[in-house]
């Protein structure tokens, strides 16, 4: 890819006591591109994600946003400066509306919190977002719902709907289709899809036909390492990758 | 499903029929809802940090006390036109507290922030009940108590109970008002998605300890706004305001009320100051008002077990369903 990246992790490494979890992992996402990280449980695609966030500081390496370092920049700030993630389990705002919950991550772009005579729910560019995204997301008829009674399907769509009201540029997606029906994985994928050509998307994801379907790139990881990264036909017969996590039957 | 819009209307008439009640009230019944609407303020900043944020704070009374201790020891001797400044002052007094124990204990989570917050009340507590300054145990006396006015003009005269009770109407409004439009606002739905998620917020690009320092700020400003009516009503100060006593009975307030309610905070003021009073009445209760402590617990652990949502749950059970 001759375009410059839009986010790129250089030899990054993060132990837990004696365990590295990750292992001088680098890789580069680039606008246009879905990247999927794929690999066994324990293999520290979370914690890559946990790391390229900020969420979790690193013990070595370097995370660069563009032309900025941001190895160091809390998590809140690399948010604002254009890295969405989602999370594996959903972190919701369940007690909130589905448009409340969209609202409240645009918010974050504008949060001016000294303006205390205007009510939020009548904050109009954070409601426009909201009501933009949910229809991307296509969970516009549900807006008025509260998030915690979505059924599985769509409360992991409103994931990928929170990240994408924060304005990102970067997507770290960690296994949005993790428990979803045929009909769900379709949408999502749609979904990806149609985010790609704006967007650099980190993909998380244990359903192979799905990560063989999307991915522009693959990279797999085991023990907190990379063992290849490549185009996805050259993935499907790698024999390392085959031999450790994707199996002989699966080329 | 949506969430129940507030109706302003409900406040604004609970504060009018409160601003006309001392013409049927006795001069005791008088000085009563005026203590209730002491502790109503003091109710209403910790809403702001558990109900709203929620952080669970055993400390508030550290804030209450300071901002009580800052009045009486700042008032001039001759009284004169002092509440215009010494009720900013308090506020002043407890907030730069409060930047320093929340810098501190909002490190800590959980259980942690809850003994963390404890264990700076305490701190506060023997600093005021183990040196000269403060009085030590027997507290402070306000010999001369401050009006409210600008230049010649005397506005209120607390040393009259009317308008001390106008006095304290006055700052109630104003507090609820203020935390009515803090929780309708950027900052206040900023706080509520803090309570329900920090992790996504924090996700999401939001410098969640910097709103939780605020919250704690305002909450400790207005504790001391409190407190300062409170030396104001009662011309004593002692260390007991600042006791963890004081920081349960607040906490049981907001529990008794219902939490994630400014109404909660003040009915909980209301129910917990009036059960306290039922149950320390010798004429009431007969003997067993030696033991109010006692009885306000039994009935407390009653109250809560049967409306586990406090008494704002009881909406509940008269609106339609469905």
């Amino acid at each position: 890819m001759a375009d410059a990246p839009a986010l790129q992790a250089t030899t990054l490494t993060r132990r837990f006591g004696g365990l590295t979890a990750v292992n001088a992992v680098s890789l580069s996402l680039h606008v246009g591109e879905v990247h999927a990280v794929i690999g066994t449980n324990g293999a520290g695609k979370s914690t890559l994600v946990n790391l390229l966030s900020g969420e979790l500081a690193t013990d070595e390496g370097h995370v660069t946003l563009g032309a900025h370092d941001v190895t160091h920049w809390p998590q809140p700030k690399r948010a604002r400066a254009g890295i969405g993630r989602s999370y594996q389990r959903s972190t919701l705002f369940g007690e909130f509306s589905v448009l409340e919950n969209c609202r409240l991550s645009a918010q974050s772009a504008l949060q001016r919190p000294w303006h205390v005579w205007q009510s939020a729910s009548r904050c109009d560019q954070s409601l426009a977002v909201a009501q933009e995204v949910l229809a991307t997301t296509g969970l516009a008829d549900v807006a008025s719902r509260i998030a915690g009674t979505l059924s599985h399907g769509q409360k992991r769509q409103l994931e990928v709907a929170m990240c994408l009201a924060t304005r990102p540029q970067v997507l770290l997606l960690d296994e949005p289709l993790a428990g979803m029906g045929a009909e769900e994985t379709e949408r999502m994928l749609a979904l990806l899809q149609s985010l790609k050509p704006t967007h650099a998307v980190l993909l998380i994801e244990h359903d192979m036909d799905a990560v063989f379907r999307v991915a522009d790139r693959i990279t797999v990881m085991v023990d907190g390492q990379v063992i290849a990264s490549d185009v996805p036909g050259r993935i499907r017969t790698h024999p390392e990758v085959l031999r450790a996590y994707l199996g002989e039957a699966f080329a | 499903m949506t969430a129940p819009r507030l109706s302003w209307w409900v406040p604004v008439i609970a504060a009018l029929v409160l601003l006309c009640l001392p013409s049927v009230l006795s001069p005791y019944a008088q000085g009563l809802v005026a203590k209730i609407m002491v502790y109503a303020v003091f109710a209403l900043s910790l809403e702001l940090l558990v109900g709203t944020t929620g952080l669970v704070s055993l400390g508030h009374a550290a804030f209450l006390g300071i901002g009580a201790y800052v009045t009486v020891l700042a008032a001039p001797e001759s009284g004169g036109n002092a509440l215009i400044w010494l009720m900013p002052l308090a506020m002043l007094a407890a907030a730069v507290y409060a930047v320093a124990v929340g810098l501190l204990s909002l490190r800590t989570q959980g259980v942690y922030f809850i003994m963390v917050t404890l264990a700076f009340a305490q701190m506060a507590y023997f600093v005021f009940h183990d040196t000269k300054l403060a009085g030590g145990s027997d507290g402070l006396y306000l010999y001369v108590r401050p009006v409210l006015g600008l230049g010649s003009i005397t506005l209120l005269d607390p040393a009259e109970g009317r308008q001390l009770y106008v006095l304290v109407w006055a700052v109630l409004v104003a507090t609820y008002a203020l935390l009515a439009l803090l929780t309708r606002s950027r900052f206040g739905h900023a706080l509520a998605g803090i309570r329900v998620n920090e992790q996504r917020m924090r996700a999401a690009g939001y410098r969640t300890q910097h709103y939780k320092l605020a919250a704690f700020v305002i909450a400790g400003a207005l504790a001391g706004l409190a407190g300062c009516l409170l030396a104001v009503k009662d011309g004593v100060v002692n260390p007991e305001l600042l006791s963890w006593h004081e920081s349960g009975a607040v906490l049981l307030m907001l529990i008794l009320g219902g939490l994630g309610h400014l109404r909660g905070a003040v009915i909980g003021a209301v129910a917990f100051t009036l059960l306290k009073e039922f149950f320390a009445s010798e004429g009431l209760v007969g003997p067993l008002a030696a033991h109010w402590q006692l009885s306000l617990g039994v009935s407390i652990i009653v109250l809560v077990a049967a409306l586990p949502r406090g008494l704002m749950g009881l909406r509940s059970l008269w609106r339609p369903r469905g």
